[in-house]
């Protein structure tokens, strides 16, 4: 086998099935992503979910992509003592043994930018979790309303 | 009308740029000098500031005496807290059910350049429809932010564009336009529903 196709190999284990290869991000599961709809494509999109780290190793989530938007981030908004909300990157996000995050509303959010398509209701898009270890996780978020307030609308 | 100038808006935005280089982001402190802490709002009689509805009708702080007051502050290219805010006071809205009725709902933008009168009525369409969207010339909506004792400041984005931060709270006046309390947009519903019952009680009680 040449080195082309075991690279070609490498990728395809990667995409579909986080196997073995990897330290910590195959014991990932990705609890209840949803987004909201965009009105167009001018104003960025927010997806929110849980990310649970079922092993035992710490895992440390890198990136985040999806055709859906030419730039992906995580974002975290808070507010400040003067009740002023800000919003920036929270940069890479290590979860512990056993522990999750949730992204949520008003707190962090895989926030979409430069969208390709509109974000319509009633549709759903990959979204893929990269983590430190090389190893991804994919998971299909369900978009629902402008007005939802959580997984369940 | 009062018009002071309000510099620390444009002042934030040219000053962060470079810095937002540097740092490769937003930043949430700065030259955009906070309101003290604790500084109430003006009542509303007192608030000089002319806005158009998302209806395109011109509208004025005094046009909501008579009926108590939620009033907030956003953009509609805010991706996690506007929405968020907007969804958590439909909620609000909702437990009211036809007392949502006796209650004046504003939300007023930060962002006139991209929220225009369309733009504010195609995304208050999405929500509770009690819920107006104020817009208006930058100087009257700096006039707002200044009234209301809030804040808020431009800061480019890294992929271009720019974002807005701005104060979070919502303002609560009470039917003769005096300013009651704010309520935090995360607020669970069962502690700002009461609050806002009980500005539309005192209504009912004062013109008894
Ligand atoms: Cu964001």
């Amino acid at each position: 086998m040449d080195r082309m196709t075991l690279a070609a190999l490498a990728a395809l284990v990667a995409f579909s099935a986080p196997g073995k290869v990897f330290a910590g991000s195959e014991d990932v599961v990705v609890e209840q992503p949803w987004a909201r709809a965009s009105i167009g494509v001018s104003r960025p999109g927010a997806a929110y979910m849980t990310v649970l780290n079922k092993g035992e190793e710490a895992v440390t989530l890198t990136g985040l992509s999806t055709p859906l938007a030419k730039m992906l981030e995580i974002h975290r908004s808070s507010t400040t003592a003067e009740g002023l909300s800000t919003m920036a990157p929270a940069g890479e996000i290590t979860i512990s043994p056993g522990e999750s995050v949730a992204l949520e509303p008003g707190g962090l959010h895989a926030m979409l930018m430069r969208l390709q398509t509109a974000m319509i209701e009633g549709e759903t898009f990959p979204l893929t979790l990269a983590f430190s270890d090389g190893g991804e996780v994919t998971v299909d978020v369900p978009i629902l309303g402008i007005a939802a307030r959580g997984p369940e609308g | 009308m009062r018009r002071r100038a309000v510099l620390k808006f444009g002042a934030a935005g040219v000053g962060a740029f470079g810095l937002t280089l540097a740092v490769g982001w937003w930043r949430a402190d700065g030259p955009g000098a906070l309101a003290p802490v604790g500084e109430r709002p003006l009542p509303l009689s007192e608030m000089g500031f002319r806005l158009t509805d998302h209806e395109g009708q011109l509208v004025e702080p005094s046009d909501l005496i008579g009926q108590p007051s939620l009033v907030f502050f956003g953009f509609t290219y805010c991706p996690d807290v506007c929405p968020t805010t907007l969804s958590d006071i439909s909620g609000w809205l909702d437990a009211l059910a036809e007392d949502a009725d006796r209650l004046n709902v504003v939300f007023i933008t930060v962002d006139p350049e991209r929220d225009t009168v369309d733009a504010m009525a195609e995304y208050v369409g999405y929500f509770h429809p009690a819920i107006r969207g104020w817009t208006g010339p930058e100087d009257q909506v700096a006039q707002a932010v200044e009234d209301f004792r809030a804040t808020y400041e431009k800061v480019p984005a890294e992929v271009g564009g720019y974002t807005m931060n701005h104060t979070a709270s919502v303002f609560l006046f009470d039917a003769s336009g005096d300013f009651a309390s704010t309520i935090d947009y995360h607020e669970p519903r069962e502690y700002a529903v009461p609050k806002i019952r009980r500005a539309i009680e005192e209504t009912s009680e004062g013109a008894t």
